[in-house]
C-alpha cells in the first residue's frame, strides 16, 4: 500500500471561523439589553410577554425538530431570536395566550413549513406577527403608556386574559390611573388619526414618560452597531433602509411640510429602527449580494413610508419587510456580481486588470482568500 | 355479501375516501375556500353539490348511448345547468338568508370541475346505477371536505358550532379565520393531516411486508 500523494477534497476550501450558532448567540446577547430596557419601560407584563412568546417559539421548534419536519437544532439560538423579536414587536399588554399563538405560528408557518433554519422565505417573527395582526386586530392595536407607577407589581389587565377569551379593556384601567385614552395610542397612531406630532428627541430615547413606544431607537442602534462591528450583521441593509426612509420622508416633507411629518419623526417612531436593524437583516431572508442589499434596504424604507402615509394602517414596517423578503430572491438574481474575467456585457474583457479585492469577496471576512492578480495574455493584433 | 355488493361498496367508498375530491384530488377549491365560513353554509353547499352530482350523473349515464361524442361536453353542461337551476330555486324557497350567504356559488356549481369530471370520466362509461352510486360517494366526500373546513373555521372564527355558542359571551373571535387566508391555512392543515395519515398507513404496510419476508 502506498500513501496517496494528492489529497482530494470537495468545496468549500475556505471556511470562516463563525458558525451559525456563534452568530445567533451574539445576536441574542445584543438583544438582551433591549429586552431589559423594554421590561424597565413596561414592568412585569413585558417580562411575562417576552418569556411566554419565547417559550412558545422554543416549544414549537423542539417539536418540529424532534419529528424531523425541519432542519437545525434547538441549541442554535435561532428560535430564541425569533421569540425575543416577536415579543418586542407586540404591545406590552398583549394577552399572553395570543402571544403564545403568535410564537407557535411564527415557528410552524414561518419556519418549519419551509424546512427549518436557513430555508425560510419570510422572517418567522414577522410571519407570527402578521398572523396575530390579522387574527386579533383590536388587541394588537391596544398599547399602554410606558413608565406607569406600579408597573413592577401589577400586570396590565389585558395580559392575563383567559385563553380564547376577549382581553379586558385597557381604557377603563387607564382611566382608573387618571390617564386619558389618548395616552395609550402609539405616536404613529396619534399622528395618523389625531394629527398630534411627537417630539423626535423624546422618541429617540423613549425616556420621557407615559408614551406608548417600544424600546429606545438609540439603544437598538448601539446594539446593532456592536453586531455590525463584530461582523455578525451586514451594515448595508440597516443603512439602506434608514437612508431610503429618511430620503423619502424628507422629500415629501419638503414638498408639503404641513401634511407630512418631519423625517426624524418618521425614523424614530414605530418599529422602523428595530425592523431595520434586527428583522430585515435576517440572513436567510435577505439578499447576499452587496448591491442587492442596497436595493433590498431601499425597497423596505420606501415601502414603509408609503404604507405609513397612504394606507389605513398607522405602521408599515412589518408588511414592507415581508414584501421585500418575497422580492429578495429576485433582487439577488438581478444583482449577481460580474464573474471574474467577464465584462459587464458578459464578454471576456480585453486587457483586463482586476483589483486585489474584488467587490464580490467581502473584505470583512478575515480568513477569506482573495484570488491572485493575473493578467490575460494580449491577443496579437491582426 | 355477493361480489357485486362488494364492488358497489368499493365504488361508493372511492369518492368518500380514496379519491376524496377535496383532500386527494384537490378539486372544486373555489366553493371549498369561499363558503366554508360556517358549518351550515358548508353543509348546504355540500348537499346541493351532491344532489346535482347524483342527478346529472344519472341522466348523463342514461343518455350515454345516444349522445354524439362531438357535442358531449355541451350536453353535460345543459344537463348539469338544469339540475343546478332546480337546486338554486329550491334553496331560495327554503331559506333566503342561506341563499344570500352562498351567493353566486350555487350557480357556479355548473362549472364545478368535480361534476364535469365525474360525468366525463365515470358516468359516460357506466350504467346509471353504478354511476349514481359513484356520484353519491363523491358528493359525500366533497361534503365531508367542506365540513372539515367549516367546523374549524366556525369554531375559531366565531366561537360557535351550527350557530350554538361554545365558549360563552367573552370569546375572542379569530378574525383571520373568516377571511380568505384562514381558508387557505385550514385547508393546508387538513391536507397535511391527511397526507400524514396516508404516509403512516404506507409505512405500516411496508413494515408488515418486511416482517412477512423475514419470517418466510
Amino acid at each position: 500500500m502506498t500513501q496517496p500523494l494528492i489529497e482530494i477534497r470537495s468545496a468549500p476550501h475556505v471556511q470562516g471561523p463563525k458558525s451559525v450558532e456563534t452568530i445567533m448567540r451574539h445576536v441574542v446577547y445584543s438583544l438582551l439589553p433591549i429586552c431589559a430596557f423594554y421590561v424597565f419601560q413596561y414592568g412585569i407584563s413585558a417580562l411575562a410577554s417576552i418569556l411566554v412568546v419565547t417559550a412558545a417559539c422554543l416549544f414549537a421548534e423542539r417539536y418540529f425538530v424532534r419529528t424531523g419536519t425541519q432542519a437545525g437544532r434547538l441549541s442554535d439560538y435561532s428560535a430564541v431570536i425569533t421569540g425575543l423579536l416577536l415579543a418586542l414587536t407586540l404591545p406590552p399588554g398583549f394577552p399572553l395566550w395570543m402571544g403564545a399563538v403568535a410564537g407557535l405560528v411564527a415557528i410552524a408557518l414561518g419556519k418549519a413549513l419551509f424546512g427549518g433554519i436557513g430555508f425560510n422565505v419570510f422572517n418567522p417573527a414577522l410571519v407570527g406577527r402578521a398572523f396575530v395582526q390579522a387574527a386579533f386586530p383590536t388587541a394588537i392595536a391596544t398599547y399602554t403608556p410606558s413608565f406607569l407607577a406600579g408597573r413592577f407589581t401589577e400586570f396590565i389587565p389585558s395580559s392575563l386574559a383567559w385563553p380564547l377569551m376577549i382581553p379586558a379593556d385597557a381604557a377603563i384601567w387607564l382611566k382608573a390611573k387618571n390617564l386619558d385614552a389618548l395616552a395609550g395610542a402609539t405616536p404613529l397612531a396619534k399622528w395618523k388619526f389625531d394629527g398630534v406630532l411627537a417630539n423626535a428627541g423624546d422618541l429617540l430615547t423613549s425616556l420621557s414618560g407615559n408614551m406608548a413606544v417600544g424600546p429606545a431607537p438609540v439603544l437598538i442602534l448601539v446594539c446593532g452597531a456592536y453586531l455590525a462591528l463584530r461582523r455578525f450583521m451586514d451594515w448595508r441593509i440597516p443603512l439602506a433602509i434608514i437612508g431610503s426612509a429618511a430620503l423619502t420622508a424628507w422629500l415629501l416633507y419638503a414638498f408639503d411640510g404641513v401634511r407630512y411629518p418631519n423625517p426624524f419623526f418618521m425614523l424614530f417612531s414605530g418599529g422602523l429602527i428595530l425592523g431595520a436593524v434586527y428583522m430585515a437583516t435576517d440572513m436567510a431572508t435577505s439578499p447576499v449580494t452587496p448591491k442587492g442589499m442596497w436595493v433590498y434596504g431601499a425597497l423596505i424604507g420606501l415601502l414603509t413610508v408609503v404604507i405609513r402615509y397612504y394606507s389605513g394602517l398607522p405602521e408599515g414596517v412589518m408588511y414592507a419587510i415581508l414584501i421585500a423578503n418575497a422580492a429578495s430572491p429576485l433582487i439577488e438574481r438581478i444583482t449577481q456580481p460580474v464573474p471574474f474575467g467577464r465584462g459587464v456585457l458578459d464578454r471576456a474583457k480585453k486587457r483586463a486588470t482586476y483589483p486585489l479585492n474584488p467587490g464580490y469577496i467581502s473584505r470583512e471576512e478575515a480568513s477569506a482568500v482573495t484570488p491572485k492578480k493575473r493578467f490575460l495574455p494580449k491577443k496579437p493584433k491582426k | 355479501m355477493n361480489p357485486s355488493a362488494a364492488d358497489t361498496w368499493d365504488e361508493f367508498m372511492e369518492g368518500v375516501w380514496r379519491q376524496n375530491p377535496t383532500f386527494v384530488m384537490i378539486l372544486g377549491m373555489c366553493p371549498t375556500l369561499a363558503v366554508t365560513v360556517s358549518v351550515v353554509n358548508a353543509l348546504s353547499m355540500g348537499i346541493s353539490t351532491m344532489l346535482v352530482l347524483i342527478a346529472s350523473c344519472g341522466l348523463v349515464s342514461m343518455m350515454r348511448n345516444i349522445t354524439p361524442k362531438e357535442v358531449r361536453i355541451a350536453v353535460y353542461i345543459v344537463i348539469i345547468a338544469t339540475f343546478v337551476t332546480v337546486v338554486d330555486y329550491a334553496i331560495q324557497a327554503i331559506s333566503l338568508a342561506l341563499y344570500d350567504a352562498l351567493g353566486a356559488f350555487i350557480q357556479l356549481i355548473v362549472v364545478n370541475c368535480i361534476i364535469l369530471g365525474r360525468a366525463e370520466a365515470h358516468a359516460a362509461k357506466n350504467p346509471p346505477l353504478p354511476a349514481m352510486i359513484n356520484a353519491a360517494g363523491m358528493g359525500i366526500g366533497f361534503t365531508i371536505g367542506l365540513l372539515a373546513l367549516g367546523v374549524v373555521r366556525e369554531i375559531l372564527g366565531a366561537g360557535t358550532l351550527f350557530g350554538v355558542a361554545l365558549f360563552g359571551a367573552g370569546f375572542q373571535p379569530w378574525v383571520i379565520m373568516v377571511l380568505p387566508p384562514g381558508g387557505f391555512f385550514v385547508l393546508g392543515a387538513w391536507l397535511l393531516f391527511f397526507s400524514w395519515l396516508e404516509r403512516r398507513k404506507l409505512r405500516r404496510q411496508q413494515a408488515k411486508l418486511v416482517e412477512a419476508t423475514q419470517n418466510a
